[in-house]
């Protein structure tokens, strides 16, 4: 078996005398989709946060392709692979959605200090967000103002936003926040399709979604894993049951 | 000779930081709380001299002057407060700028306009005039002490009322949070007009106790008001004990650091050119302290929790 | 705190507005190209005077308006600048060396120097933070400029008169500097509204709306936050060099923070962001200056409460406004 994709380890975080994070260790495959569960307050955000780079962890290493990624800040961790998309919708309302996108991929296609040809026209940035735009579904909403978007479409672009920065490993908070019925259902096509290209950790509340979306799930609870395994093996886990069924959250 | 000089630009140094905390403890709090840039406030400090010139000429006392100041400064702070100023708090920064800059420009000419170009003096109270000895063949007036001494009593007064009274534990709560304190139904509009109004007067009586010992002048709040957002971002804004002890620290290093700056660069330079460098440096201290502070702490030396 | 949420006033539908705008700019160019043409019918020197100056401080305004208006960086010292050029063309020009195809180039260095050592520690900070940051390095430089007594200490010097070009006189006559002036803003203007939309704008601009997006994507705002203010730096000390040669004079008085607040108002009036709203924010601020101390002395008791009722109103400046008409007019015009 290969080494894994991410490997996270006793991870620590501390907010006062509160352990938010505790010890949490972690592996995600290449290619897996990893869902990350728990009820509230179990520390999935921070935990979230923490591989992100948005917050530093006071003990304990993240392992990413092998690499100790512990100590980078968030850009550098963007660089070497590792995206996120964000609980509460975060695009640059003032620009266009495809200006959101095609700045990602900016990102990661040559130098940022070029001052004076027109980002505008430049085809291939345009090129590739257009076409990452047809493919979550926004094609036809190019040219707007990405703040005036729906919320629907908002959490669209901010799957868009972080696929295109070409990453190996995508965080998802929570995809499905806020979304109606319908609009979820178009979400949970969307990750099934990404998630035959991209190894995938996705933090979700929607149950039926994660259940019917993950390769593997991962119990989270009081700042631990508890259990991980297949959606059957973590639906029979007695662990599991008890720690949810208090909750009453799982079925 | 020398022990002597340097107790009086200390002493000189303390007045400067007293004078610099009383009115940068009403900045603080208005930019904390209210997360508002007044770049007026140095004009109410002008407002407060100018005021006790007229008072006490009007009524022969410096004292009646006094008393009838402080009243007024905080009227027209009040008024500047409901005309103008609440119309500002959240907006953006910019915005806030502009027109406390344009109050500014209105301000000085006003008081050009009312009390003429030339600077005016405020003749000392006699209970205050003359010097005391402090050791031989050292003399320093009893009004600078008296300064030094009301400043302090101030502070003190300031911190009881900030630490120990419910109004101060709503300014505190308010300079972390405002709009939780809101949310707890503190009708925030008030209390953001009794921090301004609070603070207006502070600096009007700031402005009032130094005028017997500077001329009071257009525009001479406008010099000062830099030195004071020196001292609050020193200190970290919102935070009242912040601001006294950079206020202090400032007060002593400016000054110590033009008198002294060029004698200890003699140690390591020619004299010509360590006065000549003690003459540059000694003005940007304050400003290399500051650049020195926010480089290894950008939110100041005491942040206020958010 | 948070971030300032500094917006551009223009939010109309790109294609119509970026014509308006061109003609409209192209139509000012035009306008301020003949000026001279027109001032020789009156007070000549008076008005080119007047005009040539509020160009200079055009310039300023469109490299404060980069950082302001496209960074949302706050700088409260940006007259620091006006000094450095000014004092670049000052002190070579004491030493003999008038050619300004020198002082350009060490003024340009030195604005970029400063631009770097100081933005190096005010972006560390972030808010009122930054603001009173740049204010302190500004206040820094002035009273260096005021203890450099060997030029002139508090009361600067006098230039023996305006810089040679290669060598040769070019710029004595009034009317060729204000061409040189005006050529320098158009240069100005199209090369920063070119870096406005280029890659490295565009990351500028994201990072103003949404530094934590930014973070997210890639984007260290430190870096590129740091050149804009090496570039608008830089183009601040060029029109100091410009600003000497006009008035014939170096002293502090340039870099006092009243300056520094006024290329705020400028830009701040003529609508942040916009770019051509800092060349009307500059002169219209000049202009109204020199017309109202025409008709009273007391002229700051009308141009404060004009500043104040300008804010309050909140319409984006004098480009807002523009913008806002227009919009009302275009909605009219459709049934």
């Amino acid at each position: 078996m290969t080494a894994p994709l991410l490997r996270v380890e006793k991870l620590v975080k501390r907010f006062g005398a509160l352990v938010v994070t505790d010890e949490l260790s972690l592996d995600v495959r290449a290619g897996e989709m990893h869902a990350v569960i728990g009820p509230n307050g179990a520390g999935k955000t921070t935990f979230i946060h923490q591989l992100s780079g948005s917050l530093s962890s006071q003990a304990g290493r993240i392992l990413f392709d092998d690499a100790d990624i512990t100590h980078l800040d968030m850009p550098q961790r963007v660089r070497r692979g590792l995206a996120r998309s964000f609980q509460i919708t975060s695009i640059l309302p003032g620009q266009t959605v495809l200006a959101n996108v095609a700045l990602a991929v900016q990102a990661r296609s040559g130098t940022s200090f070029r001052f004076l040809r027109a980002v505008d026209h430049e085809a291939p940035l345009n090129d590739a967000a257009a076409a990452i735009l047809d493919r979550v579904g926004l094609g036809a909403r190019k040219g707007v103002r990405a703040g005036s978007l729906s919320h629907g479409e908002k959490r669209l672009l901010e799957i868009a936003i972080a696929i295109a920065t070409a990453p190996r490993l995508l965080l998802l908070d929570e995809p499905l926040a806020g979304l109606g019925q319908e609009e979820a259902q178009v979400c949970i096509q969307l990750l099934a399709a990404l998630k035959r290209e991209f190894s995938i950790i996705l933090v979700e509340h929607d149950m039926d979604a994660v259940f019917q979306l993950a390769d593997r799930i991962s119990v989270l609870v009081a700042g631990r894993v508890i259990a991980t395994g297949t959606p059957d093996e973590i639906r029979a886990n007695a662990a599991v049951r008890q720690a949810y069924l208090g909750d009453g959250e799982l079925d | 000779m020398s022990s002597a000089l340097l107790i009086v630009q200390t002493l000189n140094g303390l007045q400067l930081g007293i004078l610099l905390f009383l009115i940068a403890a009403g900045l603080t709090l208005v930019f904390g709380v209210m997360d508002f840039i007044n770049l007026a406030h140095g004009v109410q400090y002008m407002i407060g001299a100018y005021l006790i010139a007229m008072f006490s000429a009007w009524t022969g006392s410096f004292w009646a002057g006094l008393a009838l100041t402080l009243p007024v400064a905080l009227a027209v702070g009040l008024l500047l407060e409901v005309t103008i100023f609440r119309r500002l708090y959240g907006r953006s920064h910019l915005d806030q700028v502009l027109a406390t800059f344009g109050l500014i420009l209105f301000l000085n000419q006003l008081v050009k306009t009312i009390w003429g170009a030339a600077p005016l003096s405020v003749p000392m109270p006699d209970v205050l005039s003359g010097s005391v000895r402090l050791m031989d063949g050292l003399l320093y007036p009893v009004y600078r002490i008296a300064l030094i001494g009301l400043g302090l009593t101030t502070a003190l007064l300031l911190y009881v009322l900030i630490n120990k009274t419910r109004v101060g534990m709503l300014v505190r709560a308010g300079a972390s949070n405002a709009p939780m304190v809101s949310a707890l139904g503190v009708d925030i509009g008030r209390l953001f007009m009794i921090v301004f109004g609070f603070g207006a007067m502070l600096a009007g009586f700031a402005g009032a106790m130094v005028a017997p010992i500077l001329s009071v002048e257009p525009g001479m709040g406008d010099n000062l008001l830099i030195l004071t957002f020196v001292v609050i971002v020193i200190g970290g804004i919102g935070s009242i004990r912040g601001a006294f002890i950079a206020a202090l620290l400032v007060g002593l290093i400016d000054t110590l650091g033009r008198a002294f700056g060029p004698h200890l660069l003699r140690l390591m330079l020619d004299a010509a050119s360590a006065n000549q460098a003690g003459r540059s440096l000694a003005p940007m201290l304050i400003y290399i302290l500051m650049a020195a502070v926010l480089f290894f702490r950008p939110s100041g030396l005491f942040p206020v929790k958010r | 705190m948070s971030q300032q949420q500094a917006l551009p006033a223009t939010t109309l539908a790109p294609a119509s507005a970026a014509a308006w705008r061109v003609s409209f700019v192209a139509l000012l160019f035009v306008a301020l190209a003949l000026l001279p043409i027109a001032a020789k019918l009156g007070a000549e020197g008076y008005i080119l005077n007047l005009v040539t100056r509020a160009l200079i401080f055009a310039i300023a305004a469109i490299s404060l308006d980069l950082i302001l208006g496209h960074g949302a960086l706050v700088s409260f010292g940006h007259a620091a600048y006006l000094g450095i050029g000014s004092y670049a063309v000052g002190i070579l020009a004491s030493h003999g060396v008038e050619e300004v195809l020198l002082q350009i180039p060490v003024a340009i260095g030195a604005g970029a120097l400063f631009a770097l050592a100081t933005g190096a520690v005010s972006l560390r900070t972030s808010g009122v933070y930054y603001i009173m940051s740049t204010l302190a390095f500004g206040q820094m430089l002035y009273f260096f400029a005021v203890s450099l007594s060997a030029y002139g200490g508090d009361d600067g010097l006098t230039l023996p008169g305006r810089s040679t070009i290669l060598g040769m006189p070019l710029l004595k006559a009034d009317t060729t500097f204000y061409y040189v002036v005006l050529a320098l803003l158009g240069a100005t203007y199209v090369l920063t509204l070119r870096i406005t939309r280029s890659r490295f704008g565009r990351v500028l601009n994201g990072i103003r709306e949404n530094p934590a997006r930014m973070k997210a994507i890639g984007f260290e705002p430190f870096t590129y936050q740091l050149a804009a203010c090496i570039i608008a730096g830089a183009t601040c000390a060029l029109a100091g060099v410009l600003l000497a040669n006009q008035t014939g004079f170096v002293s502090p008085a340039y870099m006092t923070w009243q300056r520094s607040g006024e290329l705020l108002v400028m830009v701040i009036l003529g609508g942040i962001g916009s770019l051509w709203g800092a060349i009307i924010g500059a002169l219209s601020f000049l202009l109204l200056e020199e017309v109202l101390s025409l008709i009273t002395e007391q002229w700051k008791l009308i141009l404060g409460p004009f500043l104040v009722l300008v804010a309050l109103g909140g319409y984006g400046g004098i480009a807002g406004l523009a913008d806002t008409l227009r919009n009302k007019l275009v909605r009219r015009g459709q049934p």
